[in-house]
């Protein structure tokens, strides 16, 4: 009962209870705060960097031993000269300054970069892209897995019937066009190329295809 | 007839979350950004399709558009090292401050007999110092001293925090050393291959060609 009572009269002592600290705002202006926040958003967002530069691994061949037979190029080899005016050339087999067993001698024949470059490489690499485009249906119907996938790939590319393609860049050709021409070969499936220096004959028909 | 009455909204309106998104946004620039370091050049690689990224444990060789050769490689200490077998091959004398500097120092694209004078000068005149790019003709190849001296102690350096690791069980971070070559697009063919000639001359055939990353035909 007395507890009711004293309940009851709780109206009339509220006023007189004990004192409260007067509340104060827990409200900070945050204003300055934010300001230097975006400061520093703006400034990394405008200094950082995302393009991290790639890089492509080139590997390049170890020079036979001195007196060592020169290695053959047949058919399957193609050569590709660069030169100036970010131009591209390329014969197909053994370099013949002059006729020689009843084969005439070597002409170069001018290829541009970009889709013509794409189609002759997927021409001339036909074999070896058919077989990969085969694993990776295999691979997209589940029947291989990526590492088999890979495996394959790498030695289809590897493989003796493969083609296999030479650059050579005479003095006047940029480093651009090299790389454009690696890309290519990467695009179109080819593992087996070169970089090898340039003869002087390959030079001079160099300097005839481009003066005409 | 009652009056309407518009509510009288509040015009301070609750900034937290967007004060929250700011600051995660910060952080993850912050944890994210690396800083591009002061080059004494300014190269524009070609692109490519590749997507490999490109080695953080490194030899690095930059080819300016105008044909001039500069050197860096990863790592503090073994900048130092390299350089005091460069010196000592070269019969000249860095005061150990000097050592420090080159340290903290990027590429660089002069001779020995000018790097004194390079390293002393203040880090943000370094691109106008006239940088003549390494030498690296076959009678004073000082880039392959480079070459070798920093690749050598690049190894020896890896091998050591191997070694570290393996000692502490844990599994080794870092790359072992590779070569890098970064080319301006429009550099002559025939200073890259002179380089090149150089890497294969010192019996090093594989290497990296930095280029910039583009969107390869999809399949």
């Amino acid at each position: 009962m007395a507890e009711l009572g004293e309940g009851s009269g709780s109206h009339a002592h509220g006023k007189k209870g004990p004192v409260r600290a007067k509340k104060q705002s827990t409200r900070v202006d945050m204003t300055p705060m934010v300001d230097l926040a975006f400061l520093l958003l703006t400034f990394f967002v405008l200094t950082s960097t995302f393009s991290k530069p790639k890089t492509m691994e080139i590997t390049f061949p170890v020079p036979p031993p001195p007196g060592s037979p020169k290695p053959e190029m047949n058919v399957n080899g193609h050569t590709f000269l660069l030169t100036k005016d970010n131009r591209v050339f390329w014969y197909s087999g053994e370099f013949k300054e002059v006729p020689k067993n009843g084969l005439p001698a070597t002409e170069l024949t001018e290829v541009k970069f970009g889709e013509d470059l794409n189609k002759l490489l997927l021409d001339k690499n036909d074999l070896i892209e058919q077989s990969i485009k085969e694993y990776k249906k295999q691979r997209l119907n589940k029947e291989i897995d990526d590492s088999t996938y890979r495996k394959l790939a790498v030695e289809a590319k590897g493989s003796p019937k493969a083609p296999f393609f030479v650059i050579k860049a005479d003095d006047k050709a940029v480093y651009k066009n090299l790389i454009d021409l690696i890309d290519e070969f990467n695009i179109c499936n080819i593992g087996k190329y070169a970089v090898t220096d340039i003869m002087i004959s390959e030079v001079n028909l160099l300097n005839q295809a481009t003066s005409k | 007839m009652p009056k309407i009455k518009m509510p009288r909204s509040n015009p301070t309106l609750d900034m937290t979350p967007m004060v929250d998104l700011a600051f995660l946004l910060v952080t993850f620039f912050i944890l994210t950004a690396s800083f591009k370091n002061p080059e004494p050049v300014q190269v524009l690689t070609p692109s490519s399709t590749s997507e490999k990224m490109m080695p953080e444990n490194a030899v690095l060789i930059t080819i300016s558009p105008e044909g001039k050769v500069f050197f860096t490689i990863t790592g503090f200490d073994v900048r130092k090292l390299t350089l005091q077998r460069m010196a000592a091959k070269y019969k000249l004398k860095f005061t150990e401050k000097e050592l420090e500097e080159f340290g903290k120092m990027t590429s660089f694209g002069v001779s020995m007999q000018n790097l004194a004078k390079f390293i002393n000068t203040e880090p943000g005149q370094r691109e106008k110092f006239p940088s003549t790019g390494i030498p690296m003709d076959s009678l004073n190849n000082q880039l392959s001293d480079w070459i070798r001296y920093g690749g050598y102690e690049g190894v020896v350096k890896f091998k050591e925090l191997k070694d570290e690791a393996a000692a502490a069980g844990r599994t080794l971070q870092t790359e072992p050393l590779r070569f890098a070559i970064k080319a301006d697009g429009n550099a002559n063919y025939i200073i890259v291959k002179e380089v090149i000639k150089t890497f294969t001359d010192l019996k090093i055939y594989k290497f990296n060609l930095l280029t910039n990353f583009e969107q390869g035909p999809t399949e």
